[in-house]
């Protein structure tokens, strides 16, 4: 029914005739008689009303949460309207990958400075114009360390599982051997990775905050990656970074991280965004697009994809990597995103995670939930459960509350500036009532 | 145009968020950061004319005609962009428990009949977030395959001289070796080449139906076949499926995996270079080495499984989920007849467009062609000095954005066209007549055409400047 062509099909018959055919099938010549389709066996086209109606259905089998408690990862945040009023505008929504720089000044120069802005977060040189997600992120900084002779890499246990599952992927097809670091007491442990280093390390792939929450010793482990000639990348929370020190304050090497919080929806996991900056004798290992300043014909500042020679338009199978894509409107969405917060509100929003944060960590262990870690954490946390985790989640749920997330040694809790004392206070009423 | 940062004045700044409620808990100094972070400092309104001057230097589908070879640049239709905004999908987190997330799993279980259905294969994964990630899955997929069977001899990816870059790219990251064959006169896969090139160290081939030379390959029954008795798989990259989708399935052409577009075929934005989604598709034979998280049905009730054999995870969670709302509201407005209708008019539309620039534009391989044609410059840069790249940026004065340039690399001084269905009559006659002038004027003024564009923002850039000394971001001066 619906079909977005402009023509009549009288119309598309004098096209036709004009061509010298008479029909569209007639096009299709080259097509194999026996593989011709007949029929597509799916639903009939459908109104616009009628799609509306039907989606909206399905979205209603969905249950949105009143109240927040689950991080792991993704998490909920206030969202500033002109966010999405401006990363909606048609001309940034439905423009290409900007291959024609005279006439996407715009997109191009909206990366140079998402590239600026995430620099400046993590206090390292260079930014690439982002990747799929942070998972991919890590794994294609991993790439970046490896050389001749050094094709291991030591991964900490304590990052987000969702990751180290893609970066064993990543590794298998590469041949790039993972070594998988226990930790102690929920964080990355200085002996196991002593114990596992090498002459073969590439590198060490830890996160901070880690996925328990808790903030990690990255400058010591800088340090001693350093001394053995291996590279250090640092995942990381990009809200944590206006308050907690940058990578490029711990001697960091690459530093890479998931942009969701950074004005994108939950949006049951995607689009999200992987950003990707590194020090400056890295550069030319980043993978994806690369937007640089140059000047035209005539001296006008003007901003280009640049860096190509590493691409796989150009180098094909010798590519640095294979990306195209990336997630330019998610760039985006994150650099208006941080422009509209300023520094300020940065500083703000952290500040608002991590005290509320800490309030629930307290309201909490009065009821015990007590921590099972004593490190410095910033808006995660873990707790003992002294009730069966499944069935305060599920509790929770009637009361549309989504609790911490259940994990095999305990719940992972989580509080983001939405989490208010008011907020808090109600979900510590509700599990009072599940207890008792 | 001034940068974000050069806008920035000390203290300015929107209240976004209110005061904190909770206490006074703050960080120990040590843990802090030292080195400030220059943010722009801007006003909500300062910040919105920022953006509205940076989208009126921006180009999409919907200013103008925009024939990009290869990048199926169709309409985006706005009821996809309202559904994918639902906030019962947008505030969903990836981890609620399977009861409170049933809508969403349902949008992916329909996805993945649906598109299994047009693409003829049995199951399908959402996790890549664009095409060379599906590729990349792809590839994987066929890698399992051969190690599961212990056949580890096979190691190379058969790729034709006129595929995407991505190909051989996605090929040597998921740890194979590229065997590149050449493409026979009529612009098809060389059937003695690949006969030659197949055996016992082939895992794959690695192939684009209709190529990016906008030819469907009459012989594909006997390529595929080829590569199967060798003991190979073969790959489809989905990227052209918009000249066939309703009309031949890649599954009854003997492909064994497919990926998907989202973002070209069914009608997701770009975004100026993503979010996209590459869906990757297969037969049963190949289902067990998928991603994790399938969704299943038991009962009414949609449950997340592991394939037996699986590959682990290409990307977090389910890949770019709000992206597959937009394309299958798509799907279900467009439906049975609205698929192939799409696809013949876009097939309609650069036969046309060919017709009626052949007579001027030497066409590449003059044949009925798909959805996308690709013109050889070559004899006009000989004659008059004016080359591809001239004629593409003569191309922007006129308010269209050019065709793709120098691509395939086959073919020199090419410049290749593809106007989607959603585009009319009118808007292609009024861009083949831009580009019959654009010939005329290659004979009248080339000097015009080296120097185009003329009315554009900027005119063309330094690139190798740009490459030689990166200047990748803002300096700030303390």
């Amino acid at each position: 029914m619906g079909r977005y062509i402009p023509e009549t099909l009288s119309e598309q018959e004098a096209m036709l005739r004009e061509i010298g055919y008479t029909s569209i099938d007639d096009l299709y010549s080259m097509v194999p008689e026996q593989v011709r389709l007949k029929e597509l066996n799916i639903p009939e086209g459908k109104s616009e009303m009628e799609v509306l109606e039907q989606m909206k259905e399905i979205a209603d089998h969905n249950t949105v949460f009143r109240s927040v408690f689950r991080g792991a990862g993704v998490y909920a945040h206030h969202i500033p309207a002109i966010v999405k009023t401006i990363t909606s505008k048609e001309e940034f929504l439905t423009a290409y990958t900007p291959y024609q720089a005279e006439i996407s000044q715009g997109v191009l120069q909206s990366i140079f400075e998402y590239q600026t802005q995430i620099c400046e977060l993590t206090g390292l040189d260079v930014s690439n114009a982002s990747v799929y997600d942070g998972a991919v992120a890590a794994a294609e900084a991993i790439f970046m360390t490896l050389e001749r002779n050094k094709d291991e890499i030591l991964v900490s246990d304590t990052i987000d599982p969702e990751t180290l599952a893609v970066i064993k992927t990543y590794c298998e097809s590469r041949s790039v051997k993972v070594k998988l670091l226990k930790n102690r007491n929920h964080l990355t442990d200085p002996d196991e990775v002593r114990k596992n280093l090498n002459e073969r390390t590439a590198g060490l792939y830890l996160e901070n905050p880690n996925y328990y929450g808790l903030i990690e010793d990255v400058e010591s482990f800088a340090k001693l990656m350093h001394e053995n000639k291996a590279r250090i990348i640092e995942g990381c929370d990009p809200v944590s970074l206006a308050l907690y020190r940058s990578p490029g304050e711990m001697d960091v090497d690459i530093a890479v991280g998931e942009g969701q919080q950074l004005g994108m929806p939950m949006g049951f996991g995607g689009p999200y965004l992987g950003f990707m900056t590194c020090r400056k004798e890295l550069m030319r290992r980043l993978p994806g697009r690369i937007v640089g300043e140059t000047t035209d014909h005539d001296g006008r500042r003007a901003f280009v994809l640049t860096l190509q020679a590493r691409e796989q338009h150009i180098r094909r199978e010798k590519a640095s990597s294979n990306i195209c894509s990336n997630e330019a409107l998610c760039a985006m969405t994150a650099s208006v995103y941080l422009a509209a917060m300023g520094p300020q509100g940065m500083n703000d929003l952290a500040l608002s995670c991590y005290s509320n944060a800490h309030y629930l960590a307290e309201k909490l262990a009065e009821l015990g939930f007590r921590r099972m870690d004593d490190g410095e954490f910033f808006n995660e946390f873990l707790t003992a459960a002294p009730v069966d985790p499944k069935l305060l989640e599920e509790r929770l749920t009637e009361k549309k509350i989504l609790s911490g997330l259940p994990l095999e040694d305990g719940i992972l809790w989580c509080a983001t500036e939405l989490n208010t004392k008011e907020k808090i206070d109600e979900l510590i009423a509700e599990i009072r009532e599940v207890i008792e | 145009m001034k940068l974000l940062f050069e806008r920035s004045v000390q203290g300015r700044r929107s209240d976004i968020l209110p005061e904190i409620t909770t206490g006074n808990y703050r960080p120990d100094e040590k843990y802090l950061r030292q080195r400030k972070m220059h943010l722009p400092e801007i006003s909500e309104v300062d910040l919105g004319r920022h953006y509205t001057q940076l989208m009126k230097q921006t180009h999409g589908v919907n200013d103008g005609f925009y024939p990009l070879g290869s990048c199926t640049m169709k309409y985006n239709p706005r009821i996809d962009e309202e559904t994918a905004s639902l906030p019962s999908f947008t505030q969903i987190h990836p981890l609620q428990p399977l009861s409170t997330v049933q809508g969403c799993m349902e949008v992916l279980h329909k996805a993945e009949k649906l598109l299994c259905e047009i693409t003829g294969m049995d199951a399908m994964t959402f996790e890549p977030a664009a095409g060379a990630h599906g590729e990349y899955t792809g590839l994987l997929l066929i890698r399992k395959y051969h190690q599961d069977r212990n056949d580890s001899e096979r190691i190379n990816i058969i790729v034709p001289d006129s595929a995407h870059g991505t190909n051989p790219a996605s090929a040597a990251m998921a740890g194979f070796k590229v065997v590149n064959i050449p493409s026979n006169g009529k612009g098809g896969v060389d059937l003695d080449a690949l006969r030659n090139a197949v055996g016992k160290d082939t895992a794959g081939l690695m192939l684009t139906n209709p190529n990016t030379l906008g030819l469907f390959d009459p012989n594909i029954l006997e390529i595929t076949k080829i590569v199967h008795e060798a003991g190979g798989l073969c790959y489809y990259d989905g990227a052209n499926l918009n000249a066939v989708m309703g009309r031949v399935r890649p599954g009854d052409m003997g492909f064994d995996c497919v990926h998907l577009n989202l973002h070209k075929t069914f009608a997701t934005p770009h975004g100026g270079g993503g979010p996209g989604s590459g869906p990757v598709g297969c037969k049963d034979f190949l289902r067990k080495y998928l991603p994790c998280h399938m969704v299943e049905e038991r009962d009414e009730f949609y449950y997340f499984t592991d394939p037996e054999k699986s590959m682990g995870q290409v990307r977090s969670f389910y890949g770019n989920f709000l992206v597959v709302v937009k394309a299958l509201t798509y799907i279900l407005t467009l439906g049975k007849k609205g698929i192939p209708e799409a696809s013949g008019k876009a097939v309609l539309n650069a036969n046309y467009m060919m017709h009626r620039l052949k007579d001027h534009y030497h066409v590449a391989y003059d044949q009925i062609c798909m959805h996308e044609f690709v013109l050889s410059l070559e004899n006009l840069k000989k004659e008059t000095g004016v080359s591809a790249m001239d004629i593409a940026k003569g191309s922007l004065d006129y308010g269209i954005h050019p065709p793709t340039m120098y691509f395939p690399l086959i073919v020199h001084e090419a410049l290749m066209f593809e106007p989607a269905e959603t585009e009319s009559r009118e808007t292609i006659d009024e861009a083949v007549k831009i580009y019959l002038d654009l010939f005329e004027k290659a004979y009248s003024d080339p000097e015009y055409l080296h120097n185009a564009p003329h009315h554009c923002p900027i005119g063309r850039p330094d690139d190798v400047k740009a490459a030689r000394e990166p200047v990748l971001k803002y300096e700030f001066n303390d």
